[in-house]
């Protein structure tokens, strides 16, 4: 299964990595034609104000919202997370507005609030590493979203039918449990 | 829960990563820059050029227009310390600046030792021309390196002479033997273990971006084509003659770094550019990538 990472900013390599240890192939998307491609997409961590013009700028906005709506799975981390969201509680323009969701952007504070935790993830046996970078929240959901995870009592990872959202970065750690399923969700729409 | 691990303050650079990082000096500045796609700001009092033109001694800014800087964006903020200042370093991380830069572009406060940034919360970023300098700065805690290049010069030469250094001794330090690079590591003056990293993995262990004479969208471009991770863009922004479009540019060049016609088209009507200075006219007094080595 092909996985594209979009390469407009942020980290492309490491989802890459994480994807062909998880038994994927990963490339770097930087061309809306290049998503005929792959069979399923990541939008990674970097900064989403960056990352949102950007794609508006090269038209990956309506490219991304057929590429979802054709069923292809569609992977969000922090930045990528934003990306998704339906609504942004700054009041800012969302960017793809794909998941029901609201959220809050650079939620816990600035760097030096930054951590590290394991997090018990829905469909993953034992916790997962995971790594908080001025990362989002996701503070309200709608009824067509799975809460796969909590830190505090806090959203933290969701799944809409082929969309997944992380607030952390699974691409920094070793662990490619969660590309994994991402990868089962993609090979599932794949077979659909 | 763990903060200020090597891992989150490593993995905040990477999320930089083909980026560009703008000097600003006010808030408005601030607002040009993440309007026009910025990936962090540095705030500063003085842009490098402006340093260079008052001369005397350069400092940490005024806490005032860090803070005003930090309200207006919501992109991270990195300000600069002198060079082995402990303390302008702990005044910046109560602020909650996200990065630090201990930069040669503020006169060094200390001449020999550089800052043991290992026990900072906030992450660091140092700049080195080579790879001596940038394990050393590795060793002290740098989480992100940079090219000095030759700041506030508009002349991209150094930058491109100090990522290409790297970059070839990289490739000669992955083709040494086990015997060698113990010796390597003495020429170099390093830890082994940082050396024999390098050697297993051919590449260094934090993100490094250019810096250092940018001054135009091609510049940016270049810099990527010879492997930086992204870019730090000081004086070429606000001192040329439409920051807004300049900035803009910038940032398409860098994310479409082997898009010679983007380029081409960015580049377009840009107005002039930073002024600039021949290396070779520069007294090699004023240097600034001599500092902190």
């Amino acid at each position: 299964m092909k996985i594209g990472v979009l390469a407009l900013q942020g980290a492309v390599a490491e989802h890459i990595r994480s994807i062909e240890l998880a038994g994927g192939e990963g490339v770097a998307i930087k061309r809306v034609e290049e998503l005929a491609e792959i069979g399923g997409l990541i939008i990674p961590g970097g900064e989403s104000t960056t990352i949102g013009k950007l794609m508006r700028k090269y038209g990956f906005i309506e490219a991304i919202r057929e590429f979802a709506a054709s069923g292809k799975a569609v992977f969000g981390t922090c930045a990528g997370l934003i990306v998704l969201a339906e609504r942004l509680e700054s009041g800012e323009e969302p960017h793809l507005g794909l998941m029901d969701m609201t959220v809050a952007r650079n939620a816990f504070g600035r760097q030096r609030e930054s951590f590290e935790t394991d997090l018990d993830v829905k469909g993953i046996e034992t916790p997962l590493r995971a790594v908080f970078i001025r990362a989002p929240l996701i503070t309200q959901v709608g009824d067509q979203v799975d809460v796969l995870s909590f830190y505090k009592d806090e959203i933290v990872t969701a799944r809409q039918g082929n969309l997944l959202a992380s607030s952390y970065h699974p691409e920094l750690t070793d662990d490619y449990r969660l590309h994994g399923l991402f990868l089962d969700m993609a090979r599932e729409a794949a077979g659909a | 829960m763990e903060t200020g691990t090597s891992r989150v303050k490593r993995g905040m650079a990477e999320m930089q990563k083909g980026g560009v990082i703008m000097d600003v000096m006010n808030a408005e500045q601030a607002k040009i820059a993440e309007a026009a796609g910025a990936t962090a700001v540095m705030a500063l009092e003085r842009v490098p050029s402006d340093i260079r033109a008052a001369g005397g001694v350069a400092r940490m800014a005024d806490p005032t227009i860090v803070e005003e800087v930090m309200k207006v964006v919501s992109i991270p903020v990195m300000a600069k310390a002198r060079i082995g200042h402990y303390v302008e370093a702990k005044v910046l991380e109560s602020l909650g600046v996200d990065y630090i830069d201990e930069s040669e572009v503020l006169t060094p406060a200390d001449d020999v030792f550089h800052i043991s940034k290992s026990e900072f919360t906030v992450p660091f970023v140092c700049g080195a021309k080579d790879l001596g300098e940038a394990l050393r700065r590795i060793q002290e805690g740098a989480s992100m390196l940079r090219t000095k290049g030759e700041p506030g010069t508009g002349n991209i030469v150094e930058a491109v002479r100090h990522m290409r250094l790297i970059t070839g001794q990289i490739r000669k330090v992955q083709n040494l033997s086990k015997d060698e690079l113990y010796h390597e590591a003495k020429t170099l003056g390093v830890p082994y273990d940082l050396l024999l990293g390098v050697h297993e993995t051919g590449r260094l262990p934090v993100v490094n971006f250019a810096a250092g004479g940018v001054a135009t969208p091609s510049d940016a471009a270049l810099m990527m084509h010879l492997g930086s991770d992204g870019v730090f863009v000081g004086s070429g922004i606000f001192k040329s003659d439409s920051p807004e479009k300049f900035a803009r540019a910038i940032v398409e060049a860098t994310t479409h770094y082997q898009d010679y016609e983007l380029i081409a088209r960015v580049s377009k009507n840009l107005g002039t550019p930073m002024k600039g200075i021949e290396i070779s006219k520069l007294d090699p007094s004023q240097r600034m990538q001599e500092r902190g080595i």
